[in-house]
């Protein structure tokens, strides 16, 4: 059981870095990136190779970010023009495009075999208890580090001028901001976000194969910075941690349900994850934690000007 | 006497129709100048193809010595051109304070690593612009509502909001697109004054503007505008007693 729990948490930490992958393009510039799983996938294989190919772990994490941050310039600047539901629709194309090369392109990623024995990290050292919690450690400080770096963007200028783009871009370009030069920023450390979180989850499970990367990944993520609150990074973290545990949960509630056949049990979880969504949206349309105005500094005592 | 804004010979075409048919005028540095015209004449067109909204098909404008035809908003905004909306806009979820600092100039906190460290320079620019924004906002009387989100503001502080957060941008010329429409009366004429206050601190205005008793308070010179080109300019009193002028306004005598 002990187990088990340390499993659920670090999910949980990979998922609320996809979660603050998401708050940053959603919340900050108020892009819909549909395409998650596939940088989450990018991540994910770029370490996995990285390190199948004898790099150190660490190196495999780095060059998960940076190709995540490329691979995220790319999509941007071939959607510049787009915005809304057409950026969405393209995003999501594009997980697909990444799940069809993992699936197809058996000389790099082995294909629907996917590729095993991934690099667990001091696994050796450890033994399997001790690793687990180890990486549950690892997954839980770089949550930390991510959503504290996230959270000083959000409250800097840099946040309030991210803010403006999300609510009204063309005005924002009146207030002098240079939107283009904010959106590629953007784009590009939300899919360097989401490529780490890949990369993480492919070394704790030391194993990936495309079957890991359905969009359904995707929307859970969009449910869990719903819930949590869409703008702010606390809640996108707290969102991310109670649509896991949710999850999971929903194993064993359907376990006393008597007489069910497991594909009946199977949907009856994305039942209640369905009516899960309907009841906060209803409930608290604008989260759980949702985006605050942070108040203005009191002015000094000198009434000048 | 030096020009803030030369316009020269500007053209836009939307759709094969000439909105702006060569358009020529300049705004003297320091003057308030007033821009009017019947519905149609390409007022706001024109504040549009200015302030980089639209690119123009033909002519130039320059503010003062620098070259700034086509030039996209925040280059523009960044050169000392800053304008409003004739509805006013703002960012929904940002309150009244947020948007007096969004406008504030050249925010090293702006960029991503300074951001991110919060730098020395990043937090001391950032404190400045808090002290304006509190001038400004004190100035214009929006200092009790400075942590209001802009949509619970009433229509005549939302123009005010406007007003401040160009003042933020350290404007050398404000376009101003009829800040003063659906204001009552009272708040309007308290509009105006800020803007009489400002204009004689030396900030250079073009105003578009509807009201006739304001434009002839206000402005000078008065430039008319019609069918997408300049009819006349002058001081107030000139241009209404120009013919052309009431043609313009009334329709052509039969």
């Amino acid at each position: 059981m002990l187990s088990y729990v340390i499993f659920t948490l670090t999910l949980c930490g990979i998922y609320a870095l996809l979660a603050l992958s998401l708050n940053l393009i959603w919340g900050g510039v108020g892009l819909v990136n549909l395409g998650l799983a596939g940088f989450f996938a990018v991540g994910a294989y770029a370490s996995a190779i990285a390190t199948g190919a004898g790099a150190p772990v660490l190196i495999g994490w780095s060059a998960a970010l940076v190709v995540g941050a490329v691979v995220g310039l790319v999509v941007t600047f071939a959607t510049l023009r787009l915005r809304d539901d057409y950026l969405a629709i393209v995003t999501l194309g594009f997980a697909e495009v990444i799940r069809l090369i993992a699936l197809n392109e058996r000389w790099l990623t082995r294909g629907s075999d996917g590729i095993s024995g991934i690099k667990a990290p001091l696994k050796a050292e450890l033994g399997l208890q001790g690793f687990s919690y180890v990486y549950l450690a690892i997954v839980t400080l770089t949550v930390l580090g991510v959503w504290a770096l996230l959270r000083r963007l959000d409250l800097s200028p840099y946040g309030r001028a991210m803010k403006a783009i999300r609510e009204d871009q063309q005005l924002a370009a009146f207030a002098g901001k240079a939107v283009l030069r904010f959106k590629l920023q953007a784009f590009a450390l939300s899919a360097a976000i989401a490529a780490l979180s890949g990369a993480l989850y492919a070394h704790f499970q030391s194993y990936v194969s495309p079957d890991h990367f359905q969009p359904l990944i995707t929307i859970y993520i969009f449910l869990a910075v719903t819930a949590g609150g869409v703008g702010r990074p606390s809640g996108a973290v707290f969102g991310a941690y109670l649509v896991v545990i949710f999850l999971e949960a929903t194993r064993f509630a359907t376990e006393w349900l008597p007489g069910l056949q497991p594909v009946q049990v199977a949907a009856l979880r994305e039942i209640m994850i369905g009516v899960a969504l309907i009841l906060v949206l209803h409930l608290r349309p604008q989260g759980i934690w949702p985006e605050r105005i942070p108040k203005a500094p009191a002015p000094s005592t000198s009434p000048t000007a | 006497m030096t020009a803030a804004l030369i316009i020269a010979e500007l053209k836009l075409d939307f759709y094969g129709v000439h909105v702006l048919r060569g358009v020529d005028f300049t705004v003297p540095a320091g003057s308030f100048t007033g821009l009017i015209g019947p519905n149609g004449a390409g007022k706001s067109t024109l504040f549009n193809a200015v302030s980089g909204l639209y690119r123009p098909k033909g002519g130039s404008v320059r503010l003062g010595a620098v070259e700034t035809t086509g030039l996209p908003p925040e280059k523009l905004v960044a050169a000392g051109l800053v304008r409003s909306f004739q509805l006013a806009r703002g960012f929904p979820k940002l309150s009244v304070f947020q948007h007096l600092m969004l406008y504030g100039a050249s925010q090293p906190g702006e960029s991503l690593l300074p951001a991110l460290w919060r730098s020395h320079t990043a937090r001391r620019r950032e404190a400045e612009l808090a002290e304006r924004a509190h001038g400004i906002a004190r100035r214009l009387r929006l200092d009790h509502v400075l942590d209001n989100p802009v949509t619970a503001l009433s229509g005549g502080q939302k123009k005010l909001v406007e007003i401040g957060r160009a003042l933020m941008a350290d404007p050398k010329i404000l376009l101003l697109d009829e800040p003063m429409a659906g204001v009552n009366p009272t708040l309007a004429d308290e509009i105006a004054g800020h803007l009489t206050a400002l204009n004689r601190d030396g900030l250079t205005i073009c105003l578009i503007e509807h009201d006739m008793a304001l434009i002839k308070r206000l402005c000078a010179p008065v430039i008319v505008m019609a069918e997408g080109k300049v009819l006349t300019q002058g001081s107030f009193d000139e241009v209404a007693a120009d013919a052309r002028v009431q043609e313009a306004y009334l329709g052509r005598r039969h």
